[in-house]
């Protein structure tokens, strides 16, 4: 069997993680992997971009840039290349829960990493011409990511649909007119209500104790106030969805039509217990892979589509998302693709999956996690995620545990449970002819080449 | 997130170095041991043995890559990296992918314009049944006419999709440009009609002349030992030619000075721009190197981020980087603009390759380089796979089992002199080859030919 060398073989690797906290209430986790030198030194704040003031989307990300500009002891834009010149690696990341600060640097680095982490976290100073230019960046990342790209638009416009009152309906990044707004204010309110130590959670992992983390925290976070307006985030929730949702962009730049659905569907914080594994599992047989039930049976029995597929996303603090998808050789072919997969969630309903098709899935999970674990930036990276998402150190420790008891039961119940068209989005990409420069939306060239 | 750049820039040469003997070289730097482990049948590896964690993982590679498809049918290797484990030996693909399932391996192969490579991962309590998958893959995949035309399907949406996208086809349109006639210009994918055209034999062909065992390069880490790993290599790649059948690919430098702009109707262009570089052995190499890393390598302490991003907000994304291939360099490099001001980003792109030629760097720029270079490259082998990876790098280079020990001080001792040579060697910004998508204003837009959205003009 493999699951008990699974266990053991991770627990050799990475050591057991443990967490205290310092008086201040910042929650601390050290995961010790003594094979290298280096350390992953990570802040992860309960602030996303669903957290955002309405009509300031964008504003959690910007801050983010933002916070590379500088304290009065760190000048403007001199963080990273300070990191660089200890010969560390830096970046940060946002999603709609959590914001995150993280540097890789060799172990005797760590108190440099973990003073200018702490210094930033209350100390940040603004100018407005660096924060303008700032801003520029940042529409240039939207339209690198989101306006050059047909797919992240219907994406967007699909998320859109697909939360009606929740703030998950707003883009990460944001949108486009509001973001062009954003201001050096809007910016210091939200760092002012949202990051403090008390907010806050540090995972350090790589080659540390806990003893000589909790030192480092003690001398570097542990000095910091906490911030009394901190308070358990509460979103506006999801009204009952009585419609299911569909929706077209057509686009001259989308290479093939495309048929994606997404369900909303309970996340690890927010589902019964038991109903995220059981999702997750689901997921893996319906739409992961070679040997997925979609791929054999639309792509390899029916040759209706080149590649097909979905998953389960259950990372939210406050609800998850399935997503099926298939991409049609023409448009023509979409209805029948969607029937197809139509038929098979009706099938799924109806007769849940195999415990054959179960096992298979749960070993390829419990593989994957062990590959993860020999990885310390990944394993930083579950920590905080889960952690700052509403789930225990034990939920996180036990979830190879949990996913081994889920049955063919619980997929079946989940599936019957979940999968409900009413709270579901389809949505289509059309590839559209070239428009002429004429008609076409896009800037008009000034003088039209003659070659 | 505050960085993303839109490609990496993995250096990859072939070469070949011959190990007769049994031995082991410890990298004090790195805490870890590399033994260089040779088959009763004259395989070579390389292997850091890790039993901490119950699984291990093997890259490898032939020489050949996307520069050995056939004259006129580009896009066979790449086919090829999707084929291997759709049915070999007896195993038809359902079963081969079925059996993949069962004992949880992972296998994936990639087709560079050199070589051609394959990443192998198992847990050691399926080490037997996993390798015994990995040979079959290797020695005997059937490129079964249904599984040929099932995945062809597959290529061709994914060109279809690449067509389309503003990164993929500035860099593809980059290499036609640069290299005309040569195989490095081909499009590594192939195009919708070569795909189109491409069969069995094609792939059979291909699979005979490149998978021999006279340029393979293995690197193994993870829970295995030598004497383990010896008769495993004779297992999984005894049975290939002993000889690999390859056609010469002539050394080339790419065509200079041009600048070409492919009509997408985006609102941000997207440029490729690139120059001559150095080979890997060239003494020249590793002042280039930090070079890059002061010009646009080293993301927020390089001057083209300061410059373009940090003080103008003209794009989220610039950089540079240095790539030898093994018939010849590069000096490349990308920045993503909106339309209107694209041409701005290239006037300070430009401007900043003229200022370090004509200046070289501070001294302050170049000790940061250096302390960056030398301080991270412990971050480069962390991991069993990221080792695994250094490793064969370091072997298709050509550098020499001790390479990991000496690479820092070759950082070390690269002084202004050199820096400052090399820049103006390297960095003539009048020689730029520079591909735009998008809809450029101003002059670059007027000034230069255009070709249909979809369909690029090939240079």
């Amino acid at each position: 069997m493999l699951t008990a060398s699974f266990t053991t073989g991770e627990a050799r690797a990475a050591g057991r993680a443990s967490e205290f906290s310092l008086p201040n209430g910042m929650q601390v986790v050290v995961i010790p992997d003594h094979r290298a030198p280096v350390i992953t030194h990570m802040v992860w704040y309960r602030v996303g971009a669903a957290d955002e003031t309405r009509g300031t989307s964008g504003i959690a990300h910007f801050l983010e840039h933002l916070m590379f500009k500088g304290t009065n002891k760190i000048p403007p834009g001199e963080f990273s290349k300070i990191v660089a010149r200890q010969g560390g690696q830096d970046n940060a990341f946002t999603t709609h829960d959590v914001t995150a600060y993280f540097q890789r640097v060799a172990k005797d680095r760590l108190p440099l990493v973990m003073q200018m982490e702490a210094d930033r976290m209350v100390n940040l100073v603004l100018d407005e011409k660096g924060v303008l230019t700032e801003r520029d960046v940042i529409l240039e990342e939207r339209r690198s990511r989101t306006e050059n790209n047909p797919t992240a638009l219907l994406d967007e416009q699909m998320s859109a649909a697909l939360y009606q009152n929740h703030p998950y309906h707003t883009p990460v990044i944001g949108w486009m007119h509001e973001m062009a707004k954003l201001s050096r204010q809007d910016a210091l309110d939200f760092y002012k209500l949202h990051y403090a130590p008390n907010n806050a959670i540090l995972v350090v992992a790589g080659d540390v104790t806990e003893q000589d983390v909790r030192k480092l925290a003690e001398e570097t976070y542990g000095k910091l106030p906490s911030n009394p307006l901190i308070k358990p985030r509460s979103r506006p929730g999801e009204p009952p969805q009585r419609a299911a949702r569909r929706l077209e962009l057509k686009d001259s730049r989308a290479g093939n039509p495309t048929v994606y659905r997404y369900y909303l569907v309970p996340s690890y914080s927010s589902a019964a217990p038991g109903e995220a594994e059981a999702l997750e599992l689901m997921m893996k047989v319906m739409g992961s892979g070679a040997t997925s039930r979609m791929y054999k049976q639309i792509v390899v029995e029916k040759h209706l589509s080149p590649s097909t597929g979905g998953y389960y996303s259950g990372g939210g603090l406050d609800s998850g998302r399935i997503a099926f998808y298939a991409v049609a050789p023409q448009v023509g072919d979409l209805d029948k693709i969607e029937a197809e997969i139509d038929a098979m969630i009706a099938t799924l309903v109806e007769k849940g999956v195999t415990e054959a098709e179960l096992s298979l899935a749960k070993k390829a999970y419990l593989a994957d996690h062990i590959q993860e674990s020999d990885n310390q930036s990944s394993l930083a990276r579950r920590y905080g995620f889960a952690l700052t998402t509403g789930q225990s150190l034990k939920d996180i420790e036990e979830w190879p545990d949990r996913l081994k008891k889920v049955t063919p039961e619980d997929v079946l119940r989940v599936a019957r449970k979940h999968l409900d068209l009413t709270k579901s989005v389809t949505g289509r990409l059309i590839p559209q002819p070239v428009p002429t420069e004429s008609a076409g939306p896009g800037p008009v060239k000034a003088g039209a080449p003659k070659t | 997130m505050r960085f993303l750049r839109s490609r990496t820039t993995p250096s990859r040469v072939a070469a070949i170095t011959a190990a007769c003997l049994l031995f082991w070289i410890s990298t004090p730097a790195m805490a870890m041991k590399i033994q260089s482990v040779k088959s009763p049948g004259g395989i070579e590896a390389w292997l850091v043995e890790e039993h901490s964690v119950p699984l291990f993982a093997m890259h490898f590679a032939f020489e050949g890559g996307s520069s050995q498809d056939p004259e006129g049918k580009p896009g066979v290797a790449h086919f090829i990296t999707a084929m291997l484990d759709e049915g070999a030996g007896e195993l038809t693909s359902t079963q081969f992918q079925e059996q993949m399932e069962e004992f949880v391996l992972r296998m994936s192969f990639d087709a560079g314009k050199d070589s051609f490579y394959g990443t192998f991962q198992a847990l050691s309590e399926n080490r037997d049944k996993a390798t015994d998958l990995l040979r079959l893959a290797l020695t005997r995949p059937r490129f079964e006419e249904q599984a040929v035309e099932r995945i062809k399907k597959q290529l061709l949406s994914s060109l279809a999709f690449e067509a389309k996208s503003p990164d993929n086809v500035a860099a593809k349109e980059w290499y036609a440009t640069a290299f005309p006639g040569h195989p490095y210009g081909r499009p590594m994918k192939g195009t919708p009609e070569s795909v189109g055209q491409i069969g069995k034999q094609d792939l059979e062909t291909y699979h005979k002349r490149v998978f021999a065992r006279d340029t393979l390069k293995v690197a193994v880490v993870g829970d295995i030992d030598a004497a383990t790993l010896a008769a495993m290599l004779d297992k999984v790649f005894g049975a290939l030619p002993a000889k690999a059948s390859l056609t010469a690919v002539p050394t080339v430098a790419p065509a200079a000075g041009q600048t070409k702009v492919i009509d997408m109707n985006v609102p941000q262009s997207v440029v490729q721009f690139g120059l001559k570089a150095v080979p890997r052995k060239d003494k020249e190499f590793v002042p280039a190197f930090v070079l890059n890393h002061i010009l646009g390598g080293g993301g927020f302490s390089s001057r083209l981020m300061e410059e373009v991003r940090e003080k103008r907000g003209l794009a989220y994304s610039v950089y540079s980087y240095v790539q030898p291939f093994a018939r010849t360099a590069i000096f490349g490099g990308g920045v993503a603009t909106k339309n209107e001001s694209i041409e701005e980003s290239l006037d300070v792109i430009r401007s900043e390759l003229k200022r370090m030629a004509e200046q070289g760097p501070t001294p302050e720029e170049l000790a940061g380089a250096k302390s960056y270079l030398t301080g991270s490259y412990a971050l480069r082998f962390d991991t069993s796979p990221k080792i695994a990876g250094q490793l064969l790098a370091i072997q298709i280079e050509d550098l020499g089992i001790g390479f990991i020990d000496q690479r820092n001080a070759q950082i070390d001792a690269v002084t202004m002199e050199d820096v400052r040579r090399v820049a103006k060697l390297l960095l003539q910004p009048d020689n730029m080859i520079v591909t735009v998508v998008g809809r450029p204003a101003g002059n670059t837009a007027k000034a230069l030919p255009t070709a249909a959205q979809g369909q690029p003009k090939k240079g």
